[in-house]
């Protein structure tokens, strides 16, 4: 066995399954709370992969910053997740509250729109060429040819940083959802919608806390993945939140540590793709095969509990 | 208005609510007229009007762009009437759905052209698209027996991914069992993103269709039928079942319906309609590209189902009409002007509530006295702002550019920076405008009718490609917010 090339995959299925956790735990939040699939979600990431693009832009690009390297990140990081909460605050309140009451389809349709609308809204503004973040030129290069170094496997700084991000986001969230007063309405929303208002739970500041830190982590995840391919692009929105979508479904859909372990199933698979294809054509395939068998053999995902219906 | 707010307010002992609000409900003003009157039209009159009117459009031109638009309607509207089983009739949402397209048109070309050297005649590649067709629809729906709620959805999706993989990267696929018969064809078995061309004209035992006048009626009667076929349908049982099913699954299964069966059938009801468009269309274009099935199509598809009213065959049907050639017009840019302004003519009196005419003249009024006083301005600070020509040659477009602000483009691909500011303005500007009400909501319209037309000329009408794409999305996100049961379409009774 080929020892090097298997850490490296190991590495990279590490990194992607970093960012599709972020992604999937927005994407599980709201499904959790409001029982809709966010179409949108995958777009908002995608609007964080541009702001972060313009902040690094604004600090004078990535071979001649205003600020040290490890600020610009910061700096990129922060600034979409900003950007996107706000963005998905916006899309609750315009796109899907008037929809509470309304027929399950409805909201569905709204987010395939409100999608459709902001991934050509940022071709319209910005056009269609990828935008580089030349993330190779920041520090002169450090972040690519540093990094830990054992024996012949390697792991370059940029990876560590986008795996170290993810796991801090996470950490972060866990302690929201669990340690917070906050985090325990959104766990008794999730639970039962209605008996939590009766308990006096302001159910839509709980959801829209939803959208705003499930936004904020797919901002990041934006920006991260902007770090590590090097370029972000307006239709990436949709490969990746599809993904991350499987990575939801996989883990078991309004559970937040299914999020996290469906997204590193998803990297893990899709980077061992490999072995199977080298030719990465099908690797997709592959990915959402895996979907549809974790959905015929255990429909609740790996984490998730089986729902009951109540009448 | 202040009595209807009391009788809001003040709930009425022993008046079922939705009985004590059915005053909210009648529509006033023209557009509700309009649609009472439409509302009385008997069905089957609407259903036959759709095919009679079209089936004239030969007879007054024979222009072959004009025959292709047509053609491409009716391709369309089939294609939304087949859509409109699962999303309308069964309220389940379909995602797969362009990929049924593809499959119809991807088998005609393996059936009837000299990349495979099969030159099977119309009737038979029909039937085989037919059969295959519902059962690849009963396979995609297969997986969602286990599954409850919108994880269908999810699958369908997948599948249209899975398909749309197939179909570019089929360069390279092997089949078991027929790697030789695969080897032997050029450019492998889908031939990738080049798509397959030089499809045979359709056969029907002997005689070949091969003007664009044919094709029209041969789709317009694929039309008729899926009509009749749904029509029926939907009034027999199935249709019945299909109806609670959308209200109530839970109900509906209690009462003892087989809801997994009902679900399938709507899903292969619409993929058999949607697999035998697409042979026609690959028949009548000549070739099949991967790029047909695309996330892109089955949004336009959504907008014009919902448009018309989901679950109403002849809105459906004039959605797609509409869509259809506000698409088309919007490619040209003299066209794109008027393809506005009468789309705001048409929205406007439907905007101002209550409706009075003298409010509806206030307003336009207002409108043209901002823009040229906002103009005035600009044009002493800012002179660059106003400079522009619109790109159309019509006799609106003179008028237009002595209103809007303008800025000069000398590269007409790429956005001014005055179009990207008042694009994100309008957003911000729509978006504020559904939380004011009343008189401030009149008000605050002035100005952001003033920046929709500058955006307009601005931005969306040199970008006209991007535009149309915006415009659906939007379309979708604000019908569901306004009127979910689309502009025809009867307001359900919810009763919660």
């Amino acid at each position: 066995m080929d020892w090097e090339r298997f850490f490296s995959l190991t590495v990279d299925g590490a990194t992607r399954g970093s960012v599709y956790a972020l992604i999937a735990l927005g994407f599980s939040m709201v499904y959790g709370i409001l029982k809709l699939l966010n179409f949108a979600h995958g777009d908002v990431f995608m609007v964080g992969g541009f702001i972060g693009w313009g902040v690094i832009g604004a600090l004078g690009g990535a071979t001649s910053p205003v600020v040290p390297a490890w600020a610009v990140i910061v700096l990129m990081v922060v600034a979409a997740m900003v950007g996107c909460s706000l963005l998905g605050v916006t899309l609750e309140r315009f796109a899907y509250r008037p929809l509470r009451q309304a027929p399950r389809i409805a909201p569905l349709i709204s987010a395939l729109g409100a999608s459709f609308f902001l991934q050509n809204s940022v071709l319209l503004l910005f056009g269609a060429d990828f935008k580089q973040y030349e993330t190779i030129d920041l520090a002169g290069g450090a972040l690519y040819l540093q990094g830990i170094d054992w024996g012949a496997f390697h792991i370059s700084l940029v990876r560590i940083v986008v795996i170290a991000v993810a796991i801090a986001m996470m950490v972060a969230l866990s302690g929201l959802v669990y340690r917070t007063q906050l985090g325990k309405a959104m766990r008794a929303t999730a639970y039962d919608r209605e008996a939590a208002a009766m308990m006096g739970i302001d159910v839509d500041r709980v959801i829209m806390a939803a959208f705003f830190v499930g936004s904020a982590l797919a901002g990041a995840a934006g920006v991260l993945v902007g770090l590590f391919t090097g370029s972000v692009n307006h239709f990436m929105g949709f490969n990746f939140g599809l993904k991350a979508f499987t990575a939801a479904v996989v883990g078991g859909i309004g559970s937040i540590p299914g999020a996290m372990l469906g997204g590193l199933v998803i990297g893990f698979a899709e980077a061992y793709a490999a072995y199977i294809d080298p030719s990465l054509r099908w690797r997709d395939l592959l990915v959402f095969s895996l979907l549809v068998l974790v959905m015929i053999f255990r429909p609740s995902g790996l984490l998730g509990r089986p729902e009951i219906q109540k009448v | 208005m202040a009595e209807g707010e009391r009788q809001r307010t003040i709930p009425r002992i022993g008046v079922d609510e939705w009985v004590a609000t059915v005053e909210e409900r009648v529509e006033r003003g023209l557009a509700g007229r309009a649609r009472e009157a439409w509302g009385r039209v008997p069905a089957g009159v609407k259903l036959a009007s759709l095919v009679v009117v079209p089936a004239l459009v030969p007879l007054l031109t024979q222009d072959d762009y004009l025959l292709q638009v047509a053609i491409d309607t009716v391709v369309f509207m089939l294609l939304a009437v087949g859509l409109n089983v699962a999303v309308g009739f069964a309220g389940l949402l379909d995602l797969g759905y362009v990929a049924f397209f593809g499959f119809g048109a991807y088998t005609y070309a393996m059936f009837a052209s000299d990349h495979t050297g099969l030159h099977f005649q119309a009737p038979l590649v029909l039937l085989i698209v037919a059969v295959t067709g519902t059962a690849l629809g009963f396979l995609v729906g297969l997986p969602s027996w286990r599954l409850v709620g919108d994880y269908l959805a999810i699958v369908t999706l997948f599948f249209l991914q899975i398909f749309s993989t197939i179909l570019v990267n089929g360069d390279r696929l092997q089949l078991p069992f027929l790697e030789k018969e695969i080897a032997k064809l050029d450019g492998g078995l889908t031939r990738g993103p080049n798509g397959i061309s030089n499809l045979d004209p359709m056969n029907w035992l002997g005689w070949k269709l091969t003007s664009l006048t044919q094709y029209f009626y041969l789709a317009l009667i694929a039309f008729a039928l899926a009509l009749v076929a749904l029509h029926s349908l939907n009034n027999s049982r199935i249709g019945r079942a299909w109806r609670a099913l959308r209200e109530e699954p839970l109900a509906a299964e209690l009462m003892g319906m087989p809801v997994n069966w009902l679900k399938l059938l709507a899903f292969a009801t619409g993929s058999v309609i949607a697999a035998l468009t697409g042979t026609i269309f690959a028949a009548e274009q000549g070739a099949v590209f991967p790029s047909s099935v695309d996330v892109t199509v089955l949004i336009t598809l959504y907008a014009m189902v919902i448009l018309g009213g989901a679950g109403d065959l002849a809105g459906v049907a004039i959605g797609a009409i509409v869509i259809s050639v506000a698409l088309e017009a919007l490619r040209t840019p003299s066209n794109a002007s008027w393809v506005f302004y009468i789309a705001l003519a048409l929205t406007l009196p439907a905007l101002v509530r209550p409706w009075r005419w003298q409010l509806v003249a206030l307003l336009v009024g207002a409108t043209v006295g901002f823009g040229f006083a906002v103009r005035a301005i600009v044009e002493a600070a800012w002179p660059a702002g106003t400079g522009g020509r619109p790109l159309g040659e019509a006799s609106i477009d003179d008028w237009v550019s002595s209103w809007v602000l303008l800025q000069r483009n000398a590269t007409p691909e790429v956005p001014t920076a005055l179009g990207k500011t008042a694009f994100v303005a309008l957003i911000v500007a729509v978006l504020g405008l559904t939380v004011l009400k009343g008189r401030r909501r009149l008000v605050a319209l002035v100005p952001t009718l003033y920046l929709a037309a500058c955006v307009w000329e601005n931005v969306l009408v040199p970008q006209s490609a991007v535009t149309r794409y915006i415009i659906l999305g939007a379309l979708l996100v604000g019908m569901m917010a306004a009127r979910p049961q689309g502009l025809l379409g009867k307001t359900r009774v919810e009763i919660v």
